[in-house]
């Protein structure tokens, strides 16, 4: 809502008020301010000129020679290319030394010879847009009234020398969708009562509004009043330069005198109006119902709107002639022929505006006033406001009466509230007399008895209707920034993270330290993105109505989204990226209502992981390095003893041979493995290694407290032992030999060779592994070690047909 | 005397040739050449058999007293020696101090996740609890819970991502509001929570709009909470995330959930007020959200709204972000560019 300061000082004293400190106040009482424009100080040289004499200039096809009387010494000659400039007309002249809004300086010059000496401007020129200039003005010039005083500076013609308060209105305060609702607000952020004009009806009492139309609603509650007036013997013609100037500046452009005064009296009350050519009704009944199936209507656009039984339409008794407050027919608008106007003025059930607006994507300043309400007390005053003004400007009159349907009255609301109950929500310590002052402010009586009080609130602030609305009144009228400040003095328990949260937290700081680094990308990817490396089956959730095939489905993995950016780092020569990303995955469930959201933690590595430094050789990310990160997040968890690794091919998106399942209490809960060489070429990328894991599961088990273990007392032994077997025995299988067949005393085994090449034969390996024993309780004996080395040996010969070296 | 002569010619030779000693090996050579059992001093000693017993105890206390000077030589020339080997073996050793160290490779949270964890943890420490929603959300909760009932205007302030007519992707936290008010239990104690988390909006990405963004909650419910109270409580945050010295200032404002509803500038940070191109010389910067609990919305959760009440604020971590860092493209938090990222590893 665009408010002219001069508009809103026809109702309140500004004198002495800067516009800039207006505005600051009326953000902070109530209502955001967005911008605040000043008067146009820059073009106190733009004069109003009267056209002596137009010339076509000869070699020009547009061009005239001007002679302009600018009430200096003699006139000026200005060329100007206007089609529509003409001899006696009063005219928009900048002089030398302006500039205008579009940066434009002014300075004395020649074209083709002829001196110009200033220049004569349309509105554009000045700064107004295309969508507020009149149709006629478009094309040229700006002609201004014929009493307009040469050589006064143009601006109060045209309303630049006002400030303008651009107010962004929140939905629940449309009582200032209007300069009257603006009027009260103000009023009461600077103490004063706006006063308003009275309106008054001259009425033809020979003719009566029957002799013309009656009005029928089918639903009283979709169009609980419904008002109209009739206007007759009119003259539509253009409108006089005030209201031309209050609406241009406001963001309206002017048509004609009749659609012109409908939205002015729409901005002064809030009250959307409709005005039918009355002729062009071809009846005598207007009826509001909704529409009937396969009905259709063209609007005032041109355009053919099929209709249903969401929409309420106004019909002449038949067919239908306007939408309820959204849009009129283009049959019975008025035009310039137009003699007799019917005019209404409705409330309509907000809901059914809302869902016509938004069905058919027509929304308007009169669709949005029904959708956020209206003041029910001054429906008729607009009403009749409006005809007066189109027959004064029309130079027609009013047909005596109002065509009704009234199924509503507007009514005051009482609110009744204890002060204490405003002190303990605001923390204050206001008494009575300051609360009535305050609600005196606003315009509302109040009744008060020892320790509550009634407030008396109008139509006009329907937005107000329980305790809370009051409460929050009597705050903004007393200011937020003078409330105390406090901390809640409730009772104090100690806020911790629950388990998961601490346990994410470390896994985020675990993962850092080991070298990656945390991205967030976003859920909603392609379609294809959504499903490529999930572990679960089936398609992603998927959007009703997405915006772009780049964001229209909801991730199943996280390693798609990892994956473009470890591909967006190295296509910017990064050689190494290490990425590791916690968040939530969708998967569909057909049996239940709403996705499963699960918290995944995934993790993208490629390059090295230490590059070639002047002590040290490179050494490339590889699948044990993956794992190597995973095993110890799993000790940080005190989950590593449940946890075992399988070799999987089963998912294309991986290594066939470098890629393992995680499996923890017989569920497969990750994958480690590597991204597949075709994959890893199609995106540019080195190999590349990836993780991913479901945590949720395993974050949220309750762990036993840990028990600390007494530090060892007495010496262990180690023996090395060193074989060959096949190549295809996995490491697991060999350790769980070993744990079965190692006896009580072997406490750690542990990798320390394997090799593969000369001395070995094909397809087989050679092991070498330690193997610590302790017993906490003695010295071990070194026959007991022996004894069960050899068990162990024994066991891993008849198991593997392994090759003791 | 010739005994006499022959010792002081000894030991001015022994002296000679230990000082010039160049190691720890002919420091021991010479002591066994002259100290040794066969040594030179013990040589001439065998000789005093032949003196007469009134010179024997005068030559043997002066052959002690030479072999006393040629211990205390040894073990100085020894030590001094010793010294010398040790500085030069500490010289040959001597590294180049500026050649760069090792390199740890250690990467660093997302800055979205440092300003998260910094508002739980101030929260935390107030005895809040961090609560989490799902990022899918049923119409249900998502609007009419939180007081946005179907075809409320209101609801035009929020484009939102439609799964089914029923189901959607969250446009707030506040959904959670509902979800932890129907489920708090106030006999156990006052809900004080806080809950972060993703958030997404039908907008198309651009330099301050991103479809998918995060936002951060907070609720209060006790008996006796005030507006002050939530005043008290942003001020400490406005002071936490921006410094001692911020301001906070409260302009009334709208949302559906709380009445009254403020929204809540700092004083600038940059400017400390003044006017500057970040605060759009205003002195203010707008930095989130609140109100008081709407009574509705306890009523629908069960709640008397006559016994409890109290405040909820919304933040966006994303927006505190780019004001604190000067960051002026939403989409950086998105793209995951290492040289972006990297720049946050250093705290503070």
């Amino acid at each position: 809502m665009r408010v002219s300061v001069k508009w809103l000082s026809e109702y309140l004293d500004l004198s002495g008020i800067k516009p800039v400190d207006l505005a600051d106040q009326i953000t902070l009482t109530g209502i955001e301010v967005d911008d605040v424009s000043l008067p146009a100080v820059t073009l106190e040289k733009v004069v109003v000129g009267e056209v002596l004499t137009a010339e076509k200039m000869p070699d020009s096809d547009h061009l005239k020679a001007t002679m302009v009387e600018v009430g200096e010494e003699e006139p000026v000659s200005i060329v100007c290319g206007a089609p529509n400039v003409k001899v006696g007309q009063k005219v928009i002249v900048a002089l030398p030394g302006v500039k205008l809004p579009n940066g434009l300086k002014i300075k004395k010059s020649k074209l083709r010879g002829v001196k110009s000496n200033g220049m004569i401007c349309s509105l554009q020129e000045l700064g107004f847009s295309d969508s507020v200039v009149p149709k006629k003005a478009e094309e040229g010039i700006y002609i201004l009234p014929e009493d307009a005083k040469i050589g006064h500076s143009v601006l109060p013609y045209i309303g630049l020398d006002d400030a303008y308060i651009e107010l962004d209105i929140t939905p629940n305060r449309a009582d200032a969708l209007s300069m009257r609702g603006v009027g009260y607000e103000v009023g009461a952020i600077l103490s004063q009562k706006p006063s308003f004009p009275e309106v008054t009806v001259t009425e033809d009492k020979e003719d009566k509004v029957e002799n013309y139309i009656s009005v029928s609603v089918e639903d009283e509650k979709d169009a609980p009043v419904y008002k109209m007036r009739v206007i007759k013997n009119l003259k539509v013609n253009e409108s006089p330069m005030w209201l031309q100037r209050k609406l241009m500046n406001v963001g309206i452009r002017p048509i004609d005198t009749v659609v012109d005064v409908t939205n002015y009296i729409m901005l002064e009350y809030g009250q959307p109006l409709h005005a039918f050519d009355y002729d062009a009704l071809e009846s005598k009944r207007i009826d509001v119902r909704r529409a009937h199936k396969n009905e259709s209507l063209v609007t005032l656009d041109d355009q053919t709107r099929k209709l249903n039984q969401d929409n309420l339409v106004i019909t002449n008794g038949g067919v239908p002639v306007a939408l309820a407050g959204v849009m009129g027919g283009l049959n019975t608008h008025v035009t310039e022929d137009t003699q007799t106007v019917a005019l209404e003025a409705a409330l309509f059930e907000s809901s059914v505006i809302r869902k016509t607006a938004q069905s058919l994507n027509l929304r308007s300043e009169s669709s949005s006033r029904f959708e956020k309400g209206l003041n029910t007390a001054t429906i008729e005053e607009a009403l009749d406001h409006a005809a007066q003004l189109i027959a004064d400007l029309g130079s027609g009159q009013v047909v005596s009466g109002v065509a009704k349907v009234e199924a509503i009255q507007p009514k005051d609301k009482k609110v009744t509230l204890a002060i204490d109950k405003i002190n303990q929500a605001l923390g204050t310590e206001l008494v009575m007399d300051e609360v009535v002052q305050l609600m005196d402010r606003l315009g509302f009586e109040t009744e008060t008895s020892t320790l509550t009080l009634t407030v008396t609130v109008p139509p006009r602030r329907w937005d107000i209707a329980i305790e809370a609305d009051i409460i929050e009144e009597v705050a903004r009228m007393y200011g937020y920034n003078r409330l105390p400040s406090t901390l809640p003095k409730s009772e104090s328990i100690p806020g911790e993270l629950t388990p998961k949260q601490r346990r994410i937290r470390e896994t985020q700081r675990f993962m850092e330290g080991a070298g990656l680094s945390q991205t967030i990308s976003y859920a909603l990817t392609t379609n294809e993105k959504a499903k490529a490396f999930s572990r679960h089956e089936g398609e992603p959730v998927s959007l009703d109505w997405p915006m772009s095939e780049e964001h229209q489905a909801l991730r199943m993995s996280l390693l798609s989204g990892l994956l473009d950016n470890v591909q967006y780092n190295v296509a910017r020569q990064r050689k190494s990226v290490s990425f590791y990303e916690i968040g939530r995955v969708f998967h569909a469930d057909s049996n239940k209502k709403r996705p499963d959201e699960l918290t995944h933690l995934a993790g993208a590595m490629t390059g090295s992981r230490i590059e070639a430094n002047w002590q040290e050789n490179e050494q490339n990310v590889d699948f044990y390095t993956a794992k190597g990160i995973l095993e110890e997040w799993f000790i940080l968890m005190g989950i590593e003893e449940e946890i075992s690794y399988a070799p999987t091919s089963a998912y294309e998106a991986f290594h066939p041979g470098r890629t393992a399942e995680i499996i923890w209490k017989n569920n497969v809960v990750g994958l480690v493995g590597q991204l597949h060489p075709l994959l890893a070429e199609e995106r540019d990328l080195k190999e590349t290694y990836l993780f991913e894991i479901d945590v949720d599961a395993l974050l949220d088990v309750e762990k036993d407290t840990l028990i600390h273990v007494p530090t060892p007392k007495y010496p262990g032994t180690s023996r090395d032992i060193a074989f060959v077997v096949d190549e295809a025995v996995l490491n697991d299988s060999i350790l769980s030999v070993m744990k079965q067949n190692g006896g009580k005393a072997l406490k750690t085994i542990k990798l320390f060779d394997l090799y593969q090449g000369q001395n070995i034969e094909d397809n087989k390996k050679s092991m070498a592994y330690n193997l610590v024993y302790q017993n906490p309780e003695a010295t071990l004996k070194e026959e007991e070690v022996t004894k069960d080395f050899e068990m162990l040996k024994t066991a891993l010969v008849e198991t593997f047909h392994a090759e003791i070296r | 005397m010739e005994m006499e002569k022959k010792l002081a010619t000894l030991l001015e030779k022994a002296k000679q040739e230990i000082s010039e000693a160049k190691d720890l090996k002919e420091i021991e050579n010479l002591r066994i050449k002259y100290l040794g059992k066969k040594g030179e001093v013990t040589s001439l000693l065998k000789g005093m058999k032949d003196l007469s017993p009134k010179e024997r105890p005068v030559i043997g206390k002066k052959a002690n007293e030479v072999r006393d000077a040629l211990t205390v030589i040894l073990s100085e020339v020894k030590g001094k020696r010793e010294k010398e080997k040790l500085e030069k073996q500490l010289a040959e050793e001597t590294i180049d101090v500026t050649l760069p160290g090792k390199s740890i490779t250690t990467g660093q949270p997302h800055v979205m996740t440092q300003i998260i964890e910094e508002i739980e943890d101030l929260f935390l420490g107030m005895g809040y609890q961090i609560i989490e929603g799902t990022e899918v959300e049923t119409d249900y909760y998502n609007f009419e819970r939180v007081n946005l009932p179907q075809n409320h205007p209101a609801r035009d302030m929020q484009d939102t991502f439609y799964i089914t007519s029923e189901l959607l992707l969250r446009t707030h936290t506040s959904p959670v509001q509902a979800r932890i008010l129907e489920k708090h239990d106030f006999t156990k104690g006052p809900l004080k929570m806080i809950s972060p988390g993703k958030v997404y909006r039908r907008d198309t990405d651009d330099a301050t709009h991103s479809h998918q963004f995060h936002q951060i909650e907070g609720l209060v419910i006790d008996e006796n909470i005030t507006m002050a109270d939530l005043k008290g409580t942003l001020e400490l945050l406005a002071q936490k995330m921006f410094g001692k010295e911020r301001e906070i200032r409260l302009r009334p404002s709208y949302f559906p959930f709380t009445e009254p509803s403020v929204e809540v500038d700092v004083s600038c940070f940059k400017c400390a007020g003044k006017g500057c191109r970040v605060c759009k010389q205003t002195g203010w910067i707008e930095i989130l959200g609140a109100g008081m609990t709407h009574p509705h919305v306890l009523e629908m959760s069960g709640i008397d709204s006559n016994k409890y009440g109290g405040f909820a604020f919304g933040m966006g971590p994303d927006r505190i972000a780019m004001l604190k860092y000067g960051v002026n493209d939403i989409r950086n938090f998105y793209l995951n560019d290492q040289r972006f990222l990297e720049q946050f590893k250093r705290k503070g």
